[in-house]
């Protein structure tokens, strides 16, 4: 359990984020929907610019987070192919689905949407299934 | 100061998500193999931005009209729990406990530099353009 400091800091950090996102300029931070925002032909270019800025942000918080406190860099498993056919699965998931882990385990259970309480127990019930399998495999 | 507040709250969240342990996959395949070698940390992580972002949305919605740089709060107003929705979800789920990775932490591991992760990147954009077609 000495490890919990830096999830419930981490946990911390990404609820403020998600309330001075709300607060600034009035968006959900789901990560998924900002992403696609910033990619997608048909979103504005006012709409586009802070989208990019958000996932900027994210790249540099990490890139400090690091450098500030010296915490290792987590090793990656190197499984190509796998992580493709996972990144595939992901994005047509989120798109399907208007969220992922930040838009309705965050900020929608944060709202008690009950959208959002719905996607989030069935993705973590698939998730732990998936890695029971995968696991045993 | 629309834009300035994007970054920082980008940067807010980078700092999180790397400081949290949601961009270590094994970390992170850990965390779901609760019927293995089940590590729990990362629950903590869920349980303190739901308590915060809770505490802030209710604060923040509640005093004010609108938010500090914009006319309205953007929130879904959808509530219908349809298959879409679940199957999404379900989906979303598969590829999570496959390889660790969810969007934002995988955008935040680019700084990383490992190819690997750019990899995850792209099909998971290619990903949104298949699901935004079959939804159409």
């Amino acid at each position: 359990m000495e490890n919990t400091l830096w999830p419930l800091m981490g946990g911390v950090l990404i609820g403020l984020s998600a309330i001075s996102l709300m607060l600034s300029i009035g968006k959900i931070a789901g990560i998924s929907g900002i992403a696609w925002g910033a990619f997608a032909r048909e979103t504005d270019r006012d709409d586009r610019s802070w989208r990019w800025l958000f996932l900027l942000g994210i790249v540099a918080g990490a890139f400090l987070l690091h450098f500030i406190t010296g915490k290792p860099v987590p090793e990656m498993a190197n499984t190509p192919v796998k992580a493709c056919i996972a990144g595939l699965i992901v994005g047509i998931g989120v798109n399907l689905g208007n969220g992922c882990t930040s838009g309705h385990g965050v900020c929608g259970i944060s709202r008690l949407s009950a959208r959002s309480i719905v996607a989030t127990l069935t993705f973590m019930a698939t998730a732990i299934v998936t890695v029971a399998v995968s696991q045993n495999l | 100061m629309k834009r300035t507040s994007a970054l920082l709250s980008g940067l807010l969240f980078g700092l999180g998500l790397a400081a949290s342990g949601m961009t270590d996959t094994r970390k992170v395949i850990g965390f779901l193999d609760i019927f293995g070698n089940w590590d729990p940390d990362l629950i903590f992580v869920m349980g303190s931005a739901v308590i915060t972002t809770f505490i802030g949305f209710k604060f923040v919605l509640s005093h004010r009209a609108g938010p500090l740089f914009g006319s309205i709060f953007s929130i879904p107003t959808r509530s219908e729990i349809d298959s879409r929705l679940v199957i999404g979800a379900a989906l979303f789920g598969i590829g999570w406990g496959l390889y660790g990775y969810c969007p934002g932490p995988a955008l935040a591991s680019i700084i990383y530099l490992s190819p690997v992760t750019i990899g995850f990147i792209i099909f998971m954009m290619m990903g949104m353009k298949l699901g935004n077609l079959f939804s159409k």
